[in-house]
This record gives structure tokens, C-alpha cells and sequence, in this order.
């Protein structure tokens, strides 16, 4: 890692920042609803947690404070580890009594065995990694489900700021300029369908979730989904 | 397995008292009766990797703390090369306080009032576990360079010895740092069953080539010493003082940062307003690596210095295990927190990187964390409060798992 001029973050949790800074929260049109559906615990975590079954083996890849391994270890009785980038954050998991490495979802990935995990978590860092589509398949290769969520750059509201402003969007969950944003690998809800299918996995379950915290499940329209829904959480399986 | 305290069979040490000279029996006191506990095997070998066996030998070591009824409270602590088995509390020698009293004792992260933390004298040491000092049994005399070149994995062997000894069947955490950390992955390769939690702190899994050549150096230095008289010093109540000496000032600079060498000494003179022209100490740092040189050679012996830094030599795991790293740990449920500290150029974090991948591979429980320091190689011993919530953290974790208080 140390060896590797400016690598990619792996735990943006842009969210998290947008909370902390409060920034950008007049850009979204439900600022506060989203804001206060997620704090503590987060939405997309408790969406989570109800994906995942009891007593199961659980890698949080770009596990950022912990926040949801700890709470996957409270509710769920996980045997949960995290991987994480930065090493202050890590360093305060390890810390709090979790089991935490410093590594990169990008590079070591790759170490893991296959079938290691009942699930591998990808929450909200599949947009900053540099390889999204080998990172996927790992993810897949690694856990018998893969549970990925992404912020939805189908969202109308990123839609109608790129189209009325001609500028790159930010909103709550995209809260930085695009020069200093981590997020590289941005995609929309149907966008991250495609390459579900071009890795050869299916989607077991999918929810988005709106700007009002509503989940909206992806088995109606995904082109509504895409259009409405500003996070969306996939449970992937191998077919 | 017959456990006896040496000193209710003193025959032998007065034999060898008689025909050496005062002042080495003096210095070899601790080495043959240690101010510490020991316990004697006899009658059940030590088979050592190099082929050879110990047919008796004795490990020295102490204790904090009390063990719980079911014995599952205890952690190992594992020193590094010129480490002992004082941790806690004033060494007999030095009469400093322990090695490792940031980390361990009462309201330390590694508590002391919950836990029974035992450390021994490693194999070939010189505070009272057998080595290169102790009387040879067969010749009455001491071993000298008629001790066994020992491994690793042999020191890990002698502990296990005395783990069994002690009753406990499962330690609850295993830790060191250096060569310590060594013992510990030792420890978790071999007997995967005996432990429950392993703390390997800025350490490596095998010598690198550079290491083994500063090691190299030190050796040389000792054996280029006359007074070294290949090993036989004790007989003429000389030791290779100087020898032995350039040897710690070696490896001393390579406990330390750049940086921290720096700002510690920087170009200061020592004691002095200019340079004198002459080969004397001028600058602070010199006067600092003989300082540490002259008090190292009063506690350590030489011998036991060359079989130490030979065994760390030959350490490396993945060598012993069908040359993948991952195979030593293979079928392991020990939950680990490997620590590296990113000023360490003795033993870097891509190190401590390579035991995590090693882990990974076999989907260990594995916390890693890469410490912020200045302080090099020996920031694993001194004050640096992030690593302390590390461990308190890991620790604390661990224990809820095991069901301890």
C-alpha cells in the first residue's frame, strides 16, 4: 500500500461526510428526511442488516468506522471482518474490538479464498474503486452473496442538475466537487444491472431507496427506480 | 517429565564454580540460577530442528497476575533478542524497571489483574534458561560453542514445554514484538489449537537478506575479538567485551529511525564546543551507540548473542511450511491483530503485510494495523498511545469471545 503512489479510496462514505459537514444538504430536494433516516444507524445499513441472516461470515469491504460490522455483530451475531483504507479509521475498529485489516478492495481482494464468506459488503465504495467489474467478481468469488449499494446517478436530480445547470451534479450523497470527489466509477441503477449480468450473477434481491428514506423495491420498475431511487442496495449470487 | 528445581541439585554448578574464574561465575550467576522461577526437564528431550536433542535443560521464567480456575486467562509474552523475562518490575541486572511495562501490568492494556501473563527466557538466552552459558552436562563446563545451533521454532518448543507445566492447555493471547513476534507466528503455526488470540507486532516472517546481514556484522565483530577465544571465554575469566560491543552499537542503529537518530543527536557535540581532530567521541550520537555498547556487553553474554541472531537468521515461515506462507496457518481459529509501525525499516510493514495476505488466504480472523511513528523499529517498546488502544481494543474483543471477565 505504501509502496502505491495516490491510490484510489476505497471508503468513500460520502454520505457520512455530507452529515459531518452538513454540506450541500440545500442541493437535494428532501435533505433533512434522508438526513434523518440515516443518522445512526444508517439506512443503507439497516437495509443491509435485514439481508443478512443470523450467525452467517461477513467481510465489510470498505467497512469505514465500522459502523455496520458493528451493528451486523450487535443484531445479527455475525463472525463479521472489515477491510478498510484509511488507517486512522481502521486503526479506530481495531480499537473498538473489531476485526479489521488495512488494505484496498482494488489489490487484496484478491488474497481471500474462494466460498471464505456467507456474504461480502460493498456499501457505498463500489463508485471509488478502480476496477469495479473485477472487484465485483471477487466479491462473488469470495462470498456466496455479494450485497453491493451505490449511490444512483440515475436520480433525477442529478439528471436535471447535469441537464439545466451543465455542471457535474452534487447532492447529499455526492457531496464533492468532481476534482476532489473519490468517485471515479459513478453508475446508474441500470447501468450496475448490466454488469450484473455481463459477470454471469443474478440478482437475488434489490431495493432503492427514495429521497425520503422510502425504499422502493426494485421488482416493480427499474426505469422508476432509477429515476426516483437515490441509493440502491443489490444482493448479487453466482448463477 | 520430571520438573526440578536446580538449585536442590547444585552439584554440578559448584563443580563448574570451582575450575572457572571467580569473575565469571559472578557474571554467570543469573544464567545458572536465576533470580526468576525455573524449571528443570529431565528425562524427556528437547528434539531441536538442527537434529540434535537437549537431554536436560531448564527454563527461567516469571509470572503476574493469577490464573483462573479453568486456566484460560493466560497470555505468553515472547521477547525479542536481547529481552528476559523481567516485563514487569525492576530487573535483577540492570535494576531498570520491566521491558514492556507500557503494555503490561495493573490497568495496562494487557491487564495484569485479569490475566496470568507468563514470560520465559527464550532457549540459548542467558538469564536462566538453558543456552550457550549453561553447564553442559557432559562436560561439566560451560557450553560454549558446544551448544546446539537452535531455531524459532525450538525456543516455541521450550515454552510449550513450560506452558505444560504450568497445566494450561489453551493460552488465551500470545504476544511479541521482534523476535518475539517471530515466537508468536511460531507458536501459531505449530500448535494452532493452543491458542486463542496472537498479537505479532513489528515483526516479519522470515529474515530478509539485509537482516541477516546486519546480523552477520555483529557476529563477525564478536568473533574477531580475541578475547572471544572461539568461544571459550569463560574458562579465563575474559569476555569479548569490545567485539560484542560493536555488535549491540550495529544493531542499535537499526532499532532507530533516521529521523528519530536525528532528532534525538542530531550533529551535537558531545560534551565539547568544537571538534577535536581526533578519533575521540565528538558527536552525541557516537558517545550514545558506545554508552549502549558498554552496558549491553555487562548484561548479555556474547555466545548467547551469536545462537540468538543465528536462530532469527534461519526463521522463515514459510520455508518450513512447503514454501507458502498461508500453509503455516492453514485449518488456524486464532483470532490475530498483526501491528507494524510505519518508521520500522528493520521490519517493515509490507512484512507484517505479507503474514495479513498469508492470513487472508486461509480467511483468518485478522485485525492489522499499521501504526504512525518516528521512532523506528523500537516504537513497539515506548510510549505510543494509538498502538495501546490497538491492543486494549483487540484484547477486549478477544476476551468477550473466550467468555472471560
Amino acid at each position: 500500500m505504501t509502496s502505491r503512489p495516490a491510490p484510489r479510496a476505497t471508503a468513500c462514505r460520502p454520505n457520512e461526510q455530507a452529515q459531518r459537514t452538513g454540506k450541500c444538504a440545500s442541493m437535494t430536494s428532501e435533505p433533512l428526511d434522508i438526513h434523518h433516516a440515516a443518522a445512526s444507524p444508517r439506512l443503507d445499513h439497516l437495509l443491509i442488516a435485514e439481508m443478512v441472516s443470523h450467525g452467517s461470515r461477513v467481510l465489510d469491504v470498505g467497512c469505514g468506522d465500522g459502523a455496520l460490522l458493528q451493528l451486523l455483530t450487535d443484531t445479527k451475531g455475525v463472525d463479521g471482518r472489515g477491510i478498510e483504507l484509511s488507517r486512522e479509521r481502521v486503526n479506530a475498529c481495531v480499537a473498538r474490538g473489531l476485526s479489521v485489516i488495512q488494505g484496498d478492495a482494488d489489490r487484496d481482494l484478491a488474497d481471500y479464498p474462494d466460498d471464505a464468506f456467507d456474504y461480502v459488503i460493498l456499501s457505498l465504495t463500489i463508485q471509488a474503486t478502480r476496477y469495479p467489474k473485477t472487484v465485483l467478481e471477487n466479491l462473488l468469488r469470495i462470498g456466496h452473496r455479494a450485497i453491493v449499494s451505490f449511490p444512483n446517478f440515475g436520480h433525477w436530480l442529478i439528471r436535471a442538475q447535469l441537464l439545466f445547470t451543465g455542471r457535474m451534479p452534487m447532492t447529499a450523497n455526492l457531496p464533492e466537487p468532481w476534482y476532489a470527489s473519490p468517485d471515479g466509477h459513478l453508475c446508474t441503477i441500470k447501468d450496475f444491472a448490466d454488469l450484473v449480468t455481463k459477470i454471469d450473477a443474478e440478482v437475488e434481491d434489490a431495493v432503492a431507496v427514495n429521497a425520503r428514506g422510502r425504499r422502493m423495491g426494485l421488482k416493480r420498475s427499474i426505469r422508476l427506480q432509477n429515476l426516483f431511487g437515490e441509493k440502491a442496495v443489490f444482493v448479487l449470487k453466482r448463477k | 517429565m520430571a520438573a526440578i528445581d536446580p538449585r536442590q541439585h547444585p552439584d554440578l554448578i559448584e563443580r563448574a564454580a570451582h575450575s572457572l574464574a571467580p569473575q565469571t561465575v559472578q557474571r554467570l550467576r543469573e544464567a545458572w540460577t536465576p533470580s526468576s522461577k525455573v524449571v528443570r526437564f529431565a528425562g524427556s528431550p528437547l528434539a531441536l530442528d538442527g537434529g540434535s536433542r537437549l537431554e536436560t535443560f531448564q527454563v527461567a521464567y516469571e509470572t503476574w497476575g493469577e490464573l483462573n480456575a479453568d486456566k484460560s486467562n493466560a497470555v505468553l509474552v515472547c521477547h525479542a533478542l536481547t529481552g528476559d523475562q523481567y516485563v514487569v518490575g525492576e530487573n535483577p541486572v540492570t535494576k531498570k524497571p520491566g521491558w514492556w511495562e507500557t503494555l503490561i501490568g495493573p490497568g495496562q492494556p494487557i491487564d495484569t489483574r485479569r490475566f496470568y501473563v507468563i514470560c520465559a527466557n527464550i532457549l540459548g538466552g542467558c538469564m536462566g534458561t538453558t543456552g550457550p552459558a549453561s553447564i553442559n552436562p557432559a562436560t561439566g563446563m560451560p557450553y560454549g560453542l558446544g551448544f546446539p545451533v537452535i531455531t524459532i521454532g525450538d525456543m516455541v518448543e521450550a515454552q510449550v514445554r513450560l506452558i505444560d507445566h504450568l497445566g494450561i492447555d489453551q493460552l488465551f493471547a500470545v504476544i511479541g514484538g521482534s523476535m518475539g513476534g517471530m515466537q508468536v507466528l511460531e507458536w501459531c503455526a505449530r500448535h494452532k489449537q493452543r491458542v486463542f488470540s496472537a498479537m505479532p507486532i513489528a515483526t516479519a516472517p522470515r529474515h530478509s537478506s539485509q537482516n541477516i546481514a546486519f546480523h552477520e556484522v555483529g557476529r563477525q565483530a564478536v568473533m574477531a575479538d580475541p578475547d572471544w577465544a572461539r568461544g571459550d571465554y569463560h574458562g579465563n575469566g575474559k569476555v569479548p567485551r569490545n567485539g560484542l560491543a560493536v555488535a549491540r552499537m550495529a544493531a542499535h542503529i537499526t532499532y532507530l529511525s533516521e529521523q528519530a537518530l536525528h532528532e534525538k543527536f542530531g550533529r551535537n557535540l558531545q560534551n565539547r564546543e568544537a571538534r577535536t581532530f581526533s578519533f575521540d567521541a565528538d558527536f552525541q550520537v557516537e558517545s550514545y551507540l558506545r554508552h549502549q555498547g558498554s552496558t549491553f556487553v555487562d548484561r548479555f553474554d556474547a555466545n548467547s548473542y551469536l545462537y540468538i541472531t543465528r536462530a532469527m537468521d534461519y526463521f522463515d515461515l514459510a520455508a518450513e511450511n512447503g514454501d507458502v506462507l498461508a500453509n503455516a496457518f492453514r485449518g488456524t481459529r486464532t483470532r490475530f491483530c498483526v501491528v507494524s509501525f510505519t518508521s520500522d525499516w528493520l521490519y517493515p510493514t509490507r512484512d507484517s503485510r505479507e503474514i495479513v495476505q498469508a492470513l487472508n488466504a486461509v480467511a483468518a480472523n485478522v485485525s492489522f494495523v499499521e501504526i504512525e511513528s518516528n521512532k523506528g523499529h523500537d516504537a513497539f517498546l515506548l510510549e505510543e498511545p494509538e498502538f495501546f488502544a490497538t491492543i486494549t481494543g483487540f484484547v477486549n474483543a478477544a476476551a468477550a469471545h473466550r467468555g472471560l471477565q
